[in-house]
């Protein structure tokens, strides 16, 4: 089994065991490459038969070839497909402008928690990467959030040898990392040897292409003529930069992602 | 593309350098983004303090705010070598549960101690968990030796305390190496600070460290994780944890202990396809037979099964909120199975600073080692953890919580130890064998068996059991036949049948194929046979024929009683309707079913 193999056999393993022990659940897609990666993974567990719907949390200041995009793959797969936006936040005119920190809590965080609570589900499979970001590298692979989805990052369960945290309080529900050992690179060495297909945002056009995808008005591409997998892998074999310095939320607070996830960001 | 990759763990007392080390070590290995050092640099200004190494790491504010690590994290980073996942432990107490999360994971660790400070309780604790988990690869650095002058003395002193210690859990350290981790000082390059180690820097020795090989070539343990039914067909889904598996092999499936066929390995797109599936690899089979299937059961070859029993023992370290209480039931969980089960009895609580040892306890707790044996309600099938690892280890659930984890080392000497009781019925302890029964059947190529046949008399057991004998004989197995009478002094039939058992069931521990006779067994005397032999190894072979046949082959003074009780265990019935049978074929016909 080479790198791919094994990273491949671990994220099936954890979503096979994701399905059986949890209830209700359901998958995070963010359009972006990560969940894609899963989303093929897990037709892949599941013999081309995804048995858990897919969500998607539409703050309705995505860039709009995502949402054409996520259209029209779900057609092609015939996926089962939930969509929801905090249409209330959105009416009393939550944006960028409120301040970035609190723009994502309202239209994702509380997006999402309208989607747990509405669907009651048990389970969520998220499509998150511990090279990404420093309160991301300490998470679990099932991760325990509470009713209001809280996480309690100062007591995470033990987990040894694949054995996950199972059972838990019901109004909980536990959030499953999949894809938590996979690195950047893996993501997109894999995304070749399979051929999934990808939305075109991450390849190059005049000198730019997006290297982390997210609302429009947060997210800057990077300088980049890297225009094909070939040359992605290439550069991000040799660059400096951080896969999400080109998202505006980061950057507000040195704590800003570890804020916003313990209130249940993903 | 197809680099090697392994898992270290750091781990060690509070403030011992562990976080220090790691970020030396990606700092070294150019392997942290401008972004990251950037940051850092931002949040070691905020605070007001020096570049700190370890933020790197502790990327909780309430990590970098305390100075702790209050969560284990994982980088990466790469040498010419190989790819490495390094683990970051935390070492405070409080925080073991996390510490032990990291170290589960790892195939080696790097066990941090303060040259200034010495051993401290966690480097004793912490050695003592690695060795309860099986690491046998570890390193010892002995930091901070910019604080000892870089003193040689210093270093040996530290290093002779440590391995005295260490050496008494079974944990040999491969090598010590002197280091500043905040100064870099025989971290990614030997030192000239102290020329007086001639051995290797941190980064050098783990490179030098060999990956475990082999997991495909042990016996294979495919634990059942799913059955799935989304289209026509039925897939037996699971992860191969050790072994091979190809299609046409014959399996068996404990502990239900049914056998059948590999008709096929399931894929979802056309180049996964595959004939032949091993170790590591995610799968999913369709068989030949559409039993009834349950996860948790593993799927074994026939010649090469784990151990199945409803009590086991094994080295435990507790977590729980609560105390580990004897008689109190938990959910085990082993591999994908999950069972009720009971502590029987904590053996020995041992406080893994000091050593002391607390024989029969009531209690463990939190933090704490002990030995213990469990009962689980139903027998499973399960490893010593020193055969294999995954099958052979297991995690107790306190109420919602993984409170407790442990391995396996001892999978069936429960039975062997109830046979050594003196005569007021307390068991006396017997010295645990270096040599075990699965050793011998390895040297010997025997998986040894206790074969049972009964029978009226006449019906011609014992031809058949010597020519049985034969066959075996010629075949190359170590087996031999003991004949009831032989050895049966006793003149009440289940005194005998007990004296009988105890002959074979040693026999049967140095490795043979046992092949008895008797005229009957009751229900309770099976029993007793497969408490002391073990129920996997016990086969019942009941030679059936009428009594036309039977009174032609009458001894006499024999009488034509059957008072054999059929189990309901599987058994194996040989038909006789002939007096001048061939009884080397039905041995034949007899060893095509048993092997």
């Amino acid at each position: 089994m080479d790198h791919l193999d094994k990273l491949e056999a671990q994220s099936i393993y954890i979503l096979r065991e994701a399905y059986k022990k949890l209830g209700k659940l359901g998958m995070l897609w963010s359009i972006g490459k990560d969940s894609t990666v899963m989303l093929w993974l897990a037709q892949k567990a599941f013999y081309g038969h995804c048995p858990f719907p897919l969500i998607h949390v539409d703050t309705k200041y995505k860039i709009p070839e995502m949402i054409e995009y996520r259209d029209r793959l779900a057609k092609e797969l015939n996926l089962d497909l939930i969509v929801n936006t905090n249409e209330e936040a959105i009416k009393n005119g939550m944006g960028p402008h409120e301040g970035r920190l609190v723009c994502c809590k309202a239209l994702k965080t509380d997006g999402l928690q309208q989607v747990v609570t509405n669907y009651e589900f048990e389970g969520l499979i998220l499509g998150i990467r511990r090279d990404e970001e420093g309160s991301r590298s300490k998470e679990r692979v099932f991760s325990e959030r509470n009713s209001d989805s809280e996480w309690n990052y100062a007591d995470q369960p033990p987990e040894l040898w694949d054995q996950f945290k199972t059972d838990f309080k019901k109004g909980n529900h536990i959030r499953v990392h999949p894809i938590l050992h996979w690195n950047e690179i893996d993501i997109w060495e894999y995304i070749k040897r399979e051929n999934i297909p990808i939305i075109d945002l991450y390849f190059s056009k005049n000198g730019k292409r997006y290297r982390s995808l997210g609302c429009a008005p947060c997210t800057n591409p990077i300088e980049s003529n890297a225009s094909n997998l070939d040359e992605i892998i290439e550069e991000l074999k040799n660059t400096q930069e951080t896969e999400r310095s080109g998202r505006a939320q980061d950057q507000e607070d040195a704590h800003a992602m570890e804020k916003l996830r313990k209130e249940g960001y993903m | 593309m197809n680099r090697e990759s392994l898992n270290i763990v750091v781990v060690g007392h509070v403030d011992h350098g562990k976080s220090t080390l790691i970020g030396r070590l990606l700092f070294d290995t150019d392997s942290l983004p401008q972004g990251a050092i950037e940051k850092v640099k931002r949040i070691s200004k905020e605070k007001g303090k020096d570049f700190e190494y370890a933020y790197l790491l502790d990327a909780f504010e309430e990590e970098q705010k305390q100075g702790i690590t209050i969560d284990t994290t994982r980088l990466q980073f790469k040498t010419d070598k190989r790819d490495y996942v390094i683990i970051d432990a935390p070492g405070h107490k409080e925080f073991l549960k996390n510490m032990i999360s990291g170290a589960a994971s790892a195939e080696a660790a790097i066990l941090m101690v303060d040259a200034n400070e010495g051993i401290q309780e966690q480097s004793k604790r912490h050695g003592y968990i690695l060795s309860l988990l099986g690491i046998q690869k570890v390193y010892v650095a002995v930091n901070k030796m910019d604080l000892v002058d870089y003193s040689e003395e210093r270093y040996s002193e530290v290093r002779k305390d440590f391995d005295r210690f260490l050496n008494t859990l079974g944990v040999y350290p491969i090598k010590y190496i002197p280091v500043s981790a905040f100064y870099g000082d025989n971290i990614a390059e030997k030192s000239e600070k102290m020329p007086w180690y001639n051995g290797e820097s941190i980064l050098d020795a783990i490179d030098s460290l060999e990956k475990e090989k082999g997991l495909e070539e042990k016996s294979l343990r495919f634990p059942i994780q799913d059955i799935y039914k989304f289209d026509h067909r039925r897939i037996i889904a699971g992860r191969i944890e050790s072994g091979s598996l190809k299609v046409g092999d014959e399996i068996v499936i404990l502990p239900s202990n049914k056998t059948t066929k590999v008709k096929s390995i399931e894929y979802w797109v056309e180049k996964d396809k595959k004939e032949e599936v091993s170790a590591g690899m995610s799968v999913g089979i369709i068989v030949e037979d559409e039993f009834f299937y349950k996860r948790g059961e593993i799927i074994s070859h026939k010649d090469d099964i784990p151990v199945v029993t409803d009590t086991f023992g094994g080295n435990l370290f507790w977590l729980g909120k609560n105390d580990l209480e004897k008689g109190k039931k938990y959910k085990l969980k082993l591999s994908t199975l999950e069972i009720e089960c009971e502590i029987a009895k904590i053996d020995k609580v041992i406080d893994a600073s000091t050593l002391e040892t607390i024989e029969n306890g009531e209690r463990v707790k939190k933090n704490d080692v002990a030995e213990i044996t469990i009962k689980t309600k139903e027998p499973i099938a399960l490893d010593e953890f020193k055969n294999i690892q995954s099958t052979g280890r297991f995690v107790l659930v306190d109420d919602l919580d993984v409170s407790g984890g442990g391995i396996i080392t001892r999978g069936s000497s429960f039975e062997v130890e109830k046979k050594f009781k003196s005569e007021d019925g307390k068991v006396l302890s017997i010295r645990p064998r270096l040599v075990t029964r699965k050793d011998r059947e390895e040297r010997l190529g025997t998986a040894s068996k206790v074969i049972w046949l009964t029978g009226k008399a006449g019906c011609g057991k014992r031809e058949i059991a010597v020519n049985l004998e034969k066959e075996l004989f010629d075949s190359g197995k170590n087996v031999y036949y003991l004949d009831y009478n032989q050895v049966a002094e006793s003149k009440d039939d289940s005194e005998g049948i007990r004296e009988v058992t105890k002959v074979a069931s040693i026999l049967q521990e140095v490795g043979n194929i046992v092949i008895v006779t008797s005229n009957y067994l009751l229900r309770e005397e099976k029993e007793y046979i497969k408490s002391q032999v073990g129920k996997e190894n016990f086969i019942e072979v009941y030679v059936e024929a009428p009594d036309e046949v039977c009174i032609e082959r009458i001894a006499p003074g024999e009488k034509l009683i059957d008072l054999n009780e059929r189990s309901r265990d599987p058994f194996i019935s040989l038909y006789i309707d002939d007096p001048n049978f061939d009884s080397g074929e039905k041995a034949k016909a007899l060893l095509g079913i048993i092997l």
